[in-house]
């Protein structure tokens, strides 16, 4: 299995990357890890004719604290996220997810930035960048802008980035005391990606009522979503094993159609969806409240 | 349109003009003729074609040879000079004296997995370990002589360092 030939560009900074981009436009793939490009290419179902690797442009591999967030670099690996001690303090949610990506060799490879722009229905960080309320960094030779996780993510394999656009950065909270947050996943077993996965991320208030909660969901449908239902149902409420399990139950709001494949049925995985979120949730508030879980 | 990349493999400097589409481990077997890491699936499940890049576990067969230039490549025919005792690195010898390998084909890249992780976690328990190789598949040993390989790596390892 060999990819078609094609042209190589390795450039040495994100400005020649995206002049590289403008000019040979639709025809051009950026190439980052290559985890999820190249075995596309390896089965020929990706064939460009010019591949941009970015993968040279340490100036996109960081993860820092900036005006009260963490901003990661898309080229940060997920080996990167996983042991980052500030996102363990601050952000533990990233790490959680990270340690849920594929094996040791996948997450030495694979990158944050392209795993989001790659909007693969069935890849983890999509569910952990809507419960975070992520913001998302795309660049082109004509600037900056910033896109909320809950508009990046648009279809199947379809993320919100214009052509000539690169994903730069991710911006994650810093989360505030008596949070707690989990990511809980149903490994497809041959390939290990999620055939559902569930982001949780709870604010506990005085008197252990729900201050703030956000669910984000991966695998279920075509692209990742937010269970804002879920949300709602427990915003408010003072919290309790009863009050999550109800709460789940809408993990899978009508206007998401569940997948269907070889592996698991719309139906298998709406029920799995409920079982996932709330055992997310249970993990997430068992945190909140300072239990280790 | 050719392209010229410069790596050290096993300690030795390497440069070839290769076909940018060249996988890493067609580079490493074909050109190089260092055929000890093994193609597997070719479709970055079964872990057979693992080296060490910058001292990192990989899957060779999901790397163009040009994502390696100017990297640091360790394949199973490089591994016994940096256990550093003249003889086999203590993980291949920890496969050799607990039956880690039956056929023989994942070995190399189980091997290489299992030296990542005692670079970084001397001390591994039993889960960790399995966790560790979860990328490599084998089809012979059921992986017990396996995790037990690498155990008995980690006990030479802390032994020699006292
Ligand atoms: C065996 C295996 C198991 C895996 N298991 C999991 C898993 O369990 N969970 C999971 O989440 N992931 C999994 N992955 C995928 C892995 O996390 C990938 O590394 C990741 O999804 C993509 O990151 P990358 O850096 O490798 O991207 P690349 O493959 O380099 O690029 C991915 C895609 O993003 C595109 N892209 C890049 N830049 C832009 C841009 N500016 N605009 C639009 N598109 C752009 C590229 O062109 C390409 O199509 C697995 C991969 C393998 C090989
Ligand atoms: S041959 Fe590379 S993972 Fe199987
Ligand atoms: S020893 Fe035969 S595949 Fe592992």
């Amino acid at each position: 299995m060999i990819p078609a030939a094609f042209e190589y560009h390795a450039p040495k900074s994100l400005e020649e990357a995206l002049r590289l981009l403008s000019r040979h436009g639709n025809e051009a793939k950026i190439l980052a890890g290559g985890h999820s490009l190249l075995p596309l290419m390896k089965l020929r179902l990706a064939a460009p004719r010019c591949v941009i690797d970015i993968g040279r442009i340490q100036a996109l591999r960081y993860i820092r604290e900036e005006n009260g967030r963490i901003a990661i670099g898309a080229l940060t690996t997920h080996t990167e996220v996983l042991e980052s001690p500030l996102l363990r303090a601050k952000c533990p949610l990233l790490p959680q997810t990270a340690w849920e990506i594929g094996d040791v060799q996948v997450r030495n490879r694979g990158t944050v930035g392209w795993s989001l722009a790659h909007a693969d229905p069935a890849a983890d960080y999509p569910a952990a960048v809507l419960a975070l309320d992520a913001e998302l960094v795309a660049a082109s030779v004509h600037g900056t802008r910033t896109l909320r996780a809950m508009e990046f993510f648009v279809d199947m394999l379809t993320a919100a980035l214009l052509p000539g656009e690169i994903l730069t950065e991710v911006r994650v909270p810093i989360l505030p005391p008596r949070t707690g947050t989990a990511y809980r996943k149903l490994h497809q077993p041959a390939s290990g990606y999620a055939l559902v996965g569930a982001a949780a991320c709870l604010t506990l208030g005085p008197g252990g009522i729900v201050e703030r909660v956000a669910v984000g969901l991966t695998g279920v449908g075509p692209k990742a979503y937010r269970a804002v239902a879920v949300e709602k149902a427990l915003a408010g409420k003072k919290a309790s094993e009863k009050l999550l399990t109800g709460a789940a139950r809408h993990a899978v709001p009508e206007h998401v159609e569940p997948l269907s494949d070889l592996q698991a049925s719309a139906e298998y995985r709406t029920a799995m969806a409920v079982v996932f979120v709330r055992r997310a949730l249970e993990s997430a508030l068992a945190r909140a409240q300072g239990k280790p879980r | 349109m050719g392209v010229v990349i410069q790596m050290r493999v096993n300690g030795k400097t390497q440069q070839h003009e290769v076909e940018p589409r060249l996988l890493l481990v067609h580079y490493l077997r074909d050109v190089l003729g260092l055929t000890g890491t093994h193609i597997g699936c070719e479709t970055s499940i079964c872990g057979a074609c693992t080296v060490l890049l910058g001292g990192k576990a990989v899957k060779s067969c999901t790397l163009l040879a040009v994502q390696a230039d100017g990297a640091d490549v360790v394949t199973i025919e490089g591994l016994a000079a940096l256990g550093g005792n003249g003889g086999l690195h203590p993980v291949q010898e920890g496969f050799w004296e607990k039956h880690g390998l039956q056929c023989g084909y994942c070995t190399p890249g189980m091997i290489l997995a299992a030296v990542e992780l005692l670079q970084t976690n001397p001390k591994p328990k039993e889960e960790e370990i399995r966790r560790a190789i979860a990328g490599n598949l084998c089809r012979c040993t059921g992986y017990q002589h396996i995790v037990d390989a690498v155990q008995y790596a980690a006990r030479k390892m802390a032994a020699a360092k006292r």
